[in-house]
């Protein structure tokens, strides 16, 4: 008889948590803050049991600076927050981008700006994808649609980081942060504890040169050269994207929508496919970098675009850039604040499928 | 024709390279670098070093210092250390900081990094100015004190007094050791190689945070000489921040 997979029925956020613990992740720096809370309580006992250490930080900011810490370091690590949080990480994510240390960072997105409140929102897309802080950097940002995907998606986080030597932005919003699912956890057959074996500081030797992690180049042309690496990192990304297409090869109208609003969305196409009408739906899993090559090759089958966010219209820019030589996108914003439901979605998508 | 000969009697530590260094003629960086380069190398710490820089004149100490090191954003070093620590516990790992750095933007890190007692060392620079960015009025700057941004002199009542951080960190429960000494003369120098010297054993037998603070001198944005900035030390800075041990719970210390 073989052996059923174990399946465990839990929130998004504990699913990130015990992503990241089956990734070996051996340090946490966190700070309360809603939706996101289970995140850093879980991880208050279980990775001390896992043989790694927790730190409620005094601040988002201390947290995100010591994840820099632990990551040049080269210790896989995490920290974990929401929208308000992630405008102060912001300072750190940026030296390193800048210095090239890996690590992993949660939004559990919220509605805003400001202190807005602690329902779900796509608020922070620009900031996701953008490069949030200061300078020209970019970052990996994955935007999980489920809470299998979640788990999945933190243990790729951690490979990624590494590989690349990039920090690496999970996306997720306060829907599916709080949302319970089964799921099946899975742990990585290998994981390489010393990847960072050649650029970390780990204590110089006498058979090496010190190590400096550092995002400071100021003798000249250095920082130039600086930026041209980091560049052609990011364009080399280009060929990692991800996306997930549902019942797109025959639809004349494709949403785009992404992590929760593409979930709520999917369930209004599949109503519109049972009435026969020709709706697809186009997920971005990669938000950067964006999927644009999949959707292009989409465009030029002379479809039409209608990209759906709960914010005000950002991933809508990416959409319309991906296409733009062949085609555009209409968008449809759900307010931050509000809760969408597949009835409502309907209208909008009605309207476009009939031109108007 | 006779021979001469040489005695070696001052020689640079091992761990310190070779090179000219950035700083001003007169500033008390390059002392405050030896001192930490000649206990790396007497407590044979080097191998195991994981420096946390900052941000300030001393943003180049990595260039100094054969260690590995971590740039840390403009007062975050505290926070920085702490994550180096926890992820490689068994490894020597300090700050070294400005005054700006440390008791101004950093103050909510240096205060928390303390209070956890972190098994980390902080070595903090206070000169009374921002130096790297041109004397700007720093938080211990001192009353009357003239600085870019208080041209007039500094204002108790609308600047408020200089902060005197090590009583603030020797107030905290998780500090093992918290002294002031100073750079201005030899005597001090000794006695601050003394306090920097307990306060990484701190680190290295397990007991806890350990902080120095160094009185230091700025001659370029004091606009004074090298000596003139020594006597303001002496006649103006010691006055209000007073040199000694605040806190040690070391076997052999006791709280002065
Ligand atoms: C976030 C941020 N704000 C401001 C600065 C500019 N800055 C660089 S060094 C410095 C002050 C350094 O003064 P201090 O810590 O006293 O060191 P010193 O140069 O006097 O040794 C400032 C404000 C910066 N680099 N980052
Ligand atoms: S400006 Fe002041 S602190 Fe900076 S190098 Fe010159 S003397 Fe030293
Ligand atoms: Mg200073």
């Amino acid at each position: 008889m073989t052996k059923q997979p174990e399946r465990i029925f839990i929130k998004g956020n504990e699913a990130i948590a015990r992503g990241a613990l089956a990734a070996r992740c051996k340090c946490f720096f966190g700070y309360p803050i809603t939706p996101q809370n289970d995140i850093p309580e879980f991880m208050s006992t279980e990775i001390i049991k896992a043989g790694g250490d927790f730190v409620q930080a005094e601040s988002e900011v201390a947290a995100a600076n010591m994840l820099l810490g632990a990551a040049a370091a080269g210790i896989r690590s995490m920290t974990s927050s929401s929208s308000p949080g992630m405008s102060l990480k912001q300072e750190a994510i940026s030296y390193m981008a800048g210095s090239e240390v890996p690590a992993v960072i949660v939004n559990v997105n919220r509605g805003g700006p400001g202190l807005g409140d602690i329902g779900p929102a796509q608020g922070d897309y620009y900031q996701s994808t953008r490069g949030g802080g200061h300078g020209d950097y970019r970052h990996f940002t994955l935007a999980p649609g489920n809470v299998q995907e979640a788990y999945d998606l933190t243990i790729r986080a951690f490979d990624i980081a590494f590989e690349h030597r990039t920090p690496v932005l999970i996306l997720a919003d306060a829907i599916l942060g709080q949302m319970k699912e089964p799921i099946t956890p899975w742990t990585p057959e290998k994981i390489d504890d010393e990847a960072g074996r050649d650029w970390a500081i780990t204590g110089k030797t006498a058979d090496r040169e010190k190590r400096l992690i550092k995002s400071l180049f100021l003798a000249e042309g250095e920082l130039a050269e600086q930026n041209k690496h980091l560049q052609a990192k990011y364009e080399s990304w280009t060929k990692l994207t991800e996306c997930e297409q549902f019942e797109t090869e025959d639809a004349d109208l494709i949403i785009c929508a992404y992590g929760s609003i593409a979930r709520i969305a999917k369930s209004t196409v599949r109503k519109f496919r049972k009435e026969g009408k020709k709706v697809g739906l186009f997920r971005p899993i990669t938000l950067y970098p964006f999927p644009s090559a999949q959707l292009k090759a989409l465009a030029e089958q002379d479809k039409r675009f209608l990209t759906i966010e709960h914010n005000l219209g950002q991933m809508v820019d990416d959409v319309r850039l991906a296409i733009r030589t062949v085609s555009d996108s209409d968008f449809f914003p759900i307010y931050p604040g509000n809760l969408p439901t597949p009835d409502e979605l309907e209208e909008p998508i009605l309207k476009c499928l009939e031109g108007k | 024709m006779s021979e001469i000969n040489e005695k070696l009697v001052f020689d640079k530590p091992e761990i310190i390279i070779d090179r000219a260094t950035h700083y001003c003629p007169g500033c008390h960086h390059g002392i405050a670098h030896r001192l930490v380069g000649e206990l790396l190398d007497e407590m044979e710490l080097g191998g195991n070093t994981l420096m946390t820089t900052s941000i300030g004149c001393s943003v180049f100490l990595y260039n100094y210092l054969n260690v590995d090191a971590v740039e840390a954003p403009h007062g975050r070093a505290p926070a920085v250390a702490t994550g180096v620590k926890r992820a490689r516990p068994d490894h020597f790992v300090f700050t070294y900081q400005g005054d700006g750095d440390l008791a101004s933007i950093g103050m909510a890190e240096i205060m928390h990094a303390a209070n956890r007692g972190e098994k980390i060392s902080v070595v903090f620079v206070n000169n009374t100015v921002y130096g790297m960015t041109g004397g700007q009025m720093a938080p211990t700057t001192l009353i009357g004190q003239k600085t870019t941004t208080c041209p007039n002199g500094r204002c108790e009542t609308t600047q408020g007094s200089p902060i005197r951080m090590t009583e603030i960190i020797a107030s905290l429960g998780g500090v093992a050791y918290a002294a002031r000494g100073s750079l201005d003369s030899v005597k001090n120098i000794r006695t601050a190689k003394k306090h920097l010297k307990k306060a990484f054993e701190c680190q290295t037998n397990g007991t806890g945070f350990g902080f120095v603070e160094l009185l230091s001198g700025c001659p370029t944005n004091w606009k004074m000489t090298p000596l003139q900035a020594n006597e303001r030390i002496q006649n103006d800075m010691i006055p209000y921040f007073p040199l000694g041990v605040f806190k040690d719970i070391s076997e052999d210390g006791g709280i002065c």
